[in-house]
């Protein structure tokens, strides 16, 4: 019999009502391919107790019917959600040592739902970085490698273990935070499929914080339908989060196989950029082709600002966290060199505790905010946001969804663009628009490159109108029919 | 002008602006469910919100709102159904998010002004520019380790009002005057306590000076000024200072000082160029601060009688001059004791034993007025006592003394002590001829010497133990000494 971890979500979730295996049978399987999968480091934290212990509480619940819609699935979590008594790092040095006396509302949800913690996800150090390179803990190693060159290659970033984790077949979905694409750009990299939730769907109560405006949780997982059952355990209005929504909840799950008949899909021709490859031209192509072909139609249509969205998200994402990250400061958690002047203690403390990009970032933000450069950077950007949200509520006057490549190119190997940011930075070109107006987005994988590596298509949608991306996704999977990692070569033997 | 101040070029005119900081009464902080009591152990009342812990936001608390805008109403002051937090960043240790939030460029409320009473008589209107919402910070105890210090998180969070004045003072009494206006409007509105003991009134003041009619100077800040005391001695030294260095032909350095109350003296803290950039910013966390006209007016509903209208009502009601009436609404509590006192009884005599006799003892014993062991009711019962007769003006002082100490009802203590005042001319007149026979020279002596007559009423005071009617004492001394009939 195959391993139960190669179940994907729904299937482990109608095997274990079925009762075909237990809730204990299912995590035993995916602990020991979390830990015959160290090699990719996709974990920062392993939790196999907690999932064991949890497992037979779930199994007492199937057995009494009494179990939640997630019950008994092991999900994995980017170690940016605080998790109550399990070490939550931000993959940062700063808080290497920090253990959350609290619980996140959307791992709290999960949890209710009767999802189990398989372990703390590595990612990009406090979410900055398109390729996991930038955690304290070292790269995760994308699954996928070429067909030709068996060098390790990136997952992107920054929910890079998020999206690996998955991919390897390591628990049957997993949490990611997207500020600029880093749920999207890594499932992109690694074959899954990535959500982006309209921001103020999900809560950022307890999700350690990069960009306030722009920060949003989200899901990752080896299809469609998972996707959106996982999202929908995830949701709810949160009266600790001001900006969460009180909008209803949909049965997200319904949408999945949907009629996309009439609907209007949206070709933005900027994000046409010069010297864009052939594949992603191709698979933008067949994108246009799979929806038309199951009834939707296709129009071409302008976001004018869109060259403007990647400068603009590198103000105002840097801008607050230069001031979200000013709390690590060695006083009350988390890393700290002691010294005999308070001055020096913050020096020393945030120079050793924090790496070269987050570094980098803190200046660009303090720049930016600065009093003589605010106006002209700072308060430009806010302006340029507020165009680029007109653009999106013009364009959706006319469409329902747009249709855009997920990411620029297929995952690049380790060290390839690390010290160069800016070409880094350029990866989420196609991901900044929809933070910036905080529309829902989701990444679907839709073909391989000639390397044989997955590519990724993006649909961005209406505001709380995740249920016609869900509906559309569905259709590129189908027609895709992409897939997924069969050549395991990172198992340790 | 009569504020201004002589130097050795001639004339010269304080101008001065003041911020208050002023913690707004409610049960919980600005931005979490903690408590806000006074006087709690170290760390005690701090959420994870409060502690700056990762991943938690802050909640706007709608009391605090509430408080704010009746605050701005009762500031005559524009309230703005639109505005904005900040953050306002910078690092210190008792800061745990490592930015204040506040308003900056959107604050709550907007211009307004308040009239302040001078001398009694005068009245000037002194113009608020803004009034805005912020949290206060931790604070720092130094004192704890010989080489550590401490950080006690309790009050970082609190709500604090920031009032700022536009610079319209010219004098120290001035800037009291309207430091104590503004306390006291908050304390009528129940929305700040103004108690400066215990921090929850703080001021900073800005100081320039100029010669009238020039642009103004360059100003100084001095910072947390404690008590009103202190903010007099501290304008008064600061305006000398910058006169002095002016008139020694330097410039005045734009700076933020510290005044030292042992030696009343202000000394620099930091100068404007080691100014902190707070990097103002909205904060992402905080969506705008939106309201309705309707919900302003629904406040505007619940403001209770406030000092200016109370003042004229007292005049008009009570018959009172300004100046008394003045006196009376200065503190809420001062003009809710009259109120009851004065149901039913001579409302002149009463707000005179308020300023006099009840005054000194509260301030002898370092009593409020809501802590007077003579209640109003009873300090009523008293003047009536006096008014129809039944005790004279100068027992009452003896007996509102045994009030003050027991509390108690003044009919009982008249009637235990026997101190009815005694009015029964045959009576009087015993004493009287007793007195005259046995005080012949004196007698005599009051042909040349006409003002002995206080000494024989005296004697007739003294040996009725101060009961005797002064009116019959008179009577019957001049029938007897003077007409000799």
């Amino acid at each position: 019999m195959a391993k139960l971890n190669e179940l994907c979500l729904h299937e482990a979730r109608d095997g274990l009502k079925n009762k075909s295996f237990s809730s204990r049978e299912l995590i035993t399987d995916h602990i020991d391919m979390m830990e015959s999968s160290r090699s990719l480091n996709a974990f920062i934290t392993e939790t196999p107790e907690i999932a064991l212990k949890s497992a037979d509480s779930s199994d007492e619940k199937i057995s009494k019917n009494t179990n939640g819609p997630l019950e008994g699935l092991p999900i994995g979590v980017k170690d940016m959600f605080c998790t109550k008594g399990v070490l939550t790092t931000a993959s940062s040095k700063m808080l290497s040592n920090f253990i959350p006396p609290y619980e996140s509302t959307v791992t709290n949800n999960l949890w209710d739902n009767g999802a189990i913690l398989l372990g703390k996800l590595n990612n990009d150090e406090f979410a900055m970085g398109s390729s996991n390179e930038t955690s304290f803990y070292g790269p995760v190693i994308n699954p996928w490698i070429k067909n030709n060159d068996k060098s390790p290659l990136v997952p992107g970033g920054s929910s890079g273990g998020s999206a690996a984790s998955v991919a390897a077949h390591i628990g049957v979905g997993s949490l990611g935070t997207d500020t600029g694409g880093s749920i999207r750009q890594p499932a992109a990299f690694t074959g899954s499929v990535g959500l982006k939730p309209t921001y103020g769907r999900c809560s950022r109560w307890g999700i350690i914080a990069f960009a306030s405006s722009l920060d949003q949780a989200g899901p990752i997982t080896r299809n469609v339908k998972d996707n959106s059952i996982l999202l929908e355990s995830m949701c709810s209005h949160d009266l600790k989060d001001t900006t969460s929504s009180s909008k209803e909840i949909p049965n997200f799950e319904k949408a999945v196989g949907k009629s996309i008949k009439g609907l209007k899909v949206g070709i933005p021709l900027e994000f046409i950029q010069d010297g864009m490859s052939d594949e992603i031209l191709k698979m933008w192509e067949n994108g246009k082709e799979w929806l038309k072909s199951s009834g939707a139609e296709i129009f071409d249509v302008s976001l004018p600002h869109t060259k403007y969205a990647l400068p603009c998200y590198y103000i105002i994402a840097p801008a607050e966290a230069s001031s979200n990250l000013a709390r690590y400061d060695g006083v009350r958690f988390g890393h700290s060199v002691s010294s005999d002047d308070i001055n020096n203690m913050y020096e020393l403390t945030r120079s050793d505790g924090f790496g070269e990009e987050v570094k980098r970032r803190i200046m660009i933000g303090t720049y930016v905010l600065s009093s003589g450069y605010y106006d002209a950077y700072y308060l430009k950007a806010q302006k340029v946001r507020s165009l680029i949200s007109n653009d999106y509520n013009e364009v959706f006057n006319k469409v329902d969804v747009l249709l855009t490549p997920s990411t620029p190119n297929s995952a690049f190997a380790i060290n390839e663009k690390y010290d160069d940011p800016l070409s880094m930075y350029l990866n989420d070109v196609f991901t900044v628009p929809a933070n910036l107006a905080g529309l829902p987005a989701i990444s679907v994988p839709s073909s391989k490159d000639k390397n044989g590596l997955p590519l990724g298509l993006q649909l961005i949608g209406k505001p709380f109108d995740e249920e016609t991306l869900y509906s559309f996704a569905n259709i590129i999977e189908e027609s895709s029919s992409f897939e997924s990692i069969d050549n395991k070569w990172w198992l340790q033997k | 002008m009569s504020n201004l101040l002589k130097g050795k070029t001639g004339d010269w005119e304080i101008v001065i602006g003041i911020e208050i900081h002023a913690q707004i009464i409610s049960q919980s902080k600005l931005f979490s469910g903690s408590s806000t009591l006074f006087g709690s152990e170290h760390n005690t009342q701090v959420s994870f919100v409060d502690a700056g812990m990762p991943g938690m936001l802050p909640v706007i608390n709608s009391v605090c709102i509430e408080q704010a805008v009746k605050t701005g109403l009762g500031l005559n002051a524009k309230i703005n159904n639109f505005s904005i937090f900040d953050r306002k960043n910078y690092f210190y240790p008792d800061l745990p998010q490592g930015y204040q939030i506040s308003q900056f460029e959107q604050p709550i409320v907007g211009n307004g002004e308040i009239m302040i009473d001078l001398d009694g008589n005068t009245i000037k209107k002194v113009r608020i520019e803004r009034l805005h919402l912020e949290q206060d910070a931790g604070k720092s105890l130094h004192d704890q380790h010989p080489s550590y210090s401490y950080v006690d998180l309790n009050r970082s969070g609190i709500a604090l009002m920031e009032i700022v004045s536009m610079p319209d003072m010219s004098s120290a009494e001035e800037a009291q005057a309207y430091i104590k206006k503004v306390r006291n409007i908050m304390k009528y509105l129940q929305t700040c306590d103004g108690n400066m003991d215990e921090g929850s009134l703080r001021a900073d003041i800005n100081v320039s000076v100029r010669k009238p009619g020039n642009e103004l100077g360059i100003r100084c800040e001095i910072k947390n000024v404690n008590s009103i005391k202190f903010i007099g001695q501290a304008i008064e030294y600061e305006a000398k200072r910058q006169i002095d260095i002016i008139e020694d032909g330097k410039v005045i350095k734009q700076q933020t000082r510290l005044f030292d109350p042992k030696k009343g003296q202000t000394r620099a803290m930091r100068s404007k160029e080691e100014a902190h950039d707070y990097r103002y910013f909205p904060d992402p966390d905080l969506l705008p601060l939106v309201f309705t006209d309707e919900f302003v007016e629904s406040i505007r509903k619940t403001l209770p009688e406030l000092p200016d209208l109370k003042k004229q009502r007292f005049v008009d009601e009570y018959g009172l001059s300004p100046y008394d009436a003045g006196l009376l609404v200065s503190e809420k509590d001062t003009a809710d004791y009259f109120e009851i006192a004065a149901t039913g009884s001579n409302s002149k005599l009463v707000c005179n034993w308020i300023a006099g006799e009840l005054f000194s003892f509260l301030n002898k014993e370092n009593k409020r007025i809501d802590e007077s062991p003579v209640t109003p009711v009873n300090l009523g019962k008293l003047i009536n006592l006096i008014d129809n007769g039944t005790i004279t003006g100068r027992i009452a002082k003896d007996i509102f003394e045994m009030m003050f100490k027991s509390g108690d009802d003044p009919m009982t203590i008249v009637d235990s002590n026997n101190m009815r005042q005694v009015s029964d001319e045959g009576e009087i007149e015993k004493i009287v001829d007793l007195i005259i026979t046995s005080n012949p020279d004196q007698v005599k002596a009051l042909e040349i010497k006409p003002n002995l007559m206080g000494w024989f009423v005296g004697q007739v005071m003294k040996e009725t133990q101060g009961k005797a009617n002064p009116k019959a004492v008179n009577e019957i001394l001049i029938k007897k000494l003077i007409t000799k009939d």
